[in-house]
């Protein structure tokens, strides 16, 4: 059986900065990972190279199958099969939310206006945001604007979706509608890979949780134990500012 | 207007700055009331209403003035905007194209057309026949003059683009080609769309300048039926030997470019809200 993604001795430098230094990781099938880590650890940029927003300095990336970095592959072809939902949302801003999802359903999937149309409604509905179908982004809370991005990328049909701190940018109560589509997501067998901050959704919700710092993978098992009873010093230092950050 | 300090004694070393200032706009105000009070004594008012404002002269110019000098104004300036509208956007694209040489040549344009004057550029399209023999530019005057004024004009409209362009965040991009939508794709149904949004003022501005630059048209020896609104002016002006047709060429020019003035004001302002 062919990973979802199969990550082979990643490196990428910005410059003299090493950002990821060697990385080994797969996603199953099905599969939700969590990515955790202190900020600069490289979890962004990871995923990042999964669809190939970064372009590696060296080592492979395949999903599916396919390896992304090839420069003989379709990389138009492979992200039509990966979801991307980003911290700040990045909504078409001259658009209606209808329209965002209808989009690139319509220039890139050649669906009709219709079929699109019909999609981009079951989408927003199932995210909750079914009644703001002619808001522009501007009028929506951060949350609802999230949740509009989740539904553009849902809309494509994808068979993973990345998630980059997804929940970051929101005022607190209104993490909680964001998390819940994505566990919802995640019941329906979506496979999914999230950079987040949220330990109790990587605890509830996670297959695997990987703990990252300095660019390496310090860390990769069940929620249970690598959020439960880390092995590694630095997954505890990580773990013990982020769960009690007063003391 | 003379604001002494009432107490002044005790506090005369220590006038506080809100005191000081308000003494310092009294001087200005009062040095600009002397000014104007001069002006309206020693100016020479008979002299000056026969040479600028003859309402007779005004009143002959009268059908012409719209109908032909400020209709053929709006021609040229309008025609020059769309040109450099849609090769400045062209433009644009190649400066900020990763294909090096399409960078290059897009400088080399905005360099060239924004550093001569653009009365040089008109000059030069008058010698175009001789430089390329049996080559006419299309529509006659009309032609030469839209021609002129794009040439220039897509340099500036070029660099309003290339702002516009850089102001969208990048994020836009990632999330367009994120959906499986190519370089190009993305650029135009997500980043062209809301560079084009935020150029609106700009651009109205650059309307403006393309409107008085087609004044410029006195260098091509227009006549007749293709005068515009400066050129009209001044032959009126010649022929009655009074410079009241230049005045109202003026202010008719300021009919259209002041309200434009104010929209780009006002669109300036709602951009702020609507992102």
């Amino acid at each position: 059986m062919t990973h979802a993604i199969e990550i082979r001795d990643l490196h990428k430098h910005f410059g003299q900065n090493e950002v990821l230094r060697g990385i080994d990781m797969t996603v199953e099938p099905g599969q939700v990972v969590c990515v955790i880590g202190p900020s600069g650890s490289g979890k962004s940029t990871l995923l990042r190279c999964v669809n190939l927003l970064e372009e590696p300095t060296r080592g492979k990336v395949f999903v599916d199958g396919v390896e992304v970095n090839d420069p003989d592959a379709d990389i138009d072809a492979v992200r039509r099969r990966i979801g991307m939902v980003f911290q700040q949302f990045n909504l078409f801003p001259h658009m209606t939310a209808l329209q965002n999802v209808m989009i690139a359903q319509q220039r890139v999937l050649k669906r009709g206006k219709r079929d699109a149309e019909k999609i981009a409604r079951e989408n927003l509905e199932k995210v909750g945001v079914g009644e703001k179908c002619d808001s522009f982004p501007i009028q929506l809370s951060g949350g609802q604007q999230q949740r509009v991005a989740i539904a553009r990328a849902l809309a494509m049909d994808p068979g993973l979706m990345l998630f980059d701190e997804p929940t970051s940018a929101l005022d607190p109560e209104l993490v909680g509608d964001v998390l819940a589509v994505m566990r919802k997501l995640a019941e329906e067998g979506m496979t999914m890979l999230v950079v987040t901050h949220e330990m109790g959704f990587a605890r509830q919700v996670a297959d695997r949780v990987v703990f990252m710092d300095g660019g390496v993978i310090v860390e990769d098992g069940p929620p249970a134990q690598v959020i439960g009873d880390p092995q590694h010093e630095r997954t505890r230092t990580f773990l013990e500012r982020v769960l009690h950050p007063e003391e | 207007m003379a604001d002494q300090p009432k107490a002044a004694e005790p506090a005369k070393r220590r006038l506080s700055p809100r005191k000081r200032q308000r003494i310092f706009r009294g001087v200005q105000y009062a040095i600009l009331v002397a000014a104007l009070v001069a002006l309206a004594l020693y100016a020479d008012w008979a002299s000056l209403a026969q040479n600028f404002a003859r309402l007779d002269i005004a009143e002959l110019m009268l059908p012409d003035l719209f109908t032909v000098a400020l209709l053929n104004t709006m021609v040229y300036a309008v025609g020059g905007f769309l040109f450099s509208f849609v090769f400045g956007l062209i433009v644009a694209l190649m400066r900020l194209s990763p294909v090096g040489p399409y960078r290059w040549l897009a400088t080399l344009y905005i360099e060239i057309f924004r550093g001569v004057p653009a009365l040089l550029v008109f000059l030069m399209i008058v010698f175009l026949p001789l430089a390329l023999p049996g080559f006419a530019v299309p529509f006659g005057t009309y032609g030469q003059a839209i021609l002129g004024l794009g040439l220039v004009g897509t340099a500036y409209q070029a660099e309003i683009f290339r702002a516009g362009l850089q102001a969208v965040p990048r994020g836009q991009t990632e999330a367009a080609r994120s959906l499986g939508m190519s370089a190009t794709r993305a650029q135009f149904t997500v980043v062209v769309p809301q560079a084009i949004r935020i150029v609106i003022p700009p651009t109205t501005n650059q309307f403006v300048a393309l409107l008085k630059d087609s004044s410029l048209v006195l260098f091509l020896g227009v006549s007749g039926q293709y005068v515009d609104l400066t050129k009209f002016g001044n032959d009126m002006a010649s022929t009655h030997a009074n410079a009241t047709p230049i005045l109202v060429a003026g202010l008719t020019y300021l009919i259209v470019t002041v309200p434009l003035g104010y929209l780009a004001g006002r669109l300036e302002k709602r951009k702020g809200t609507s992102r």
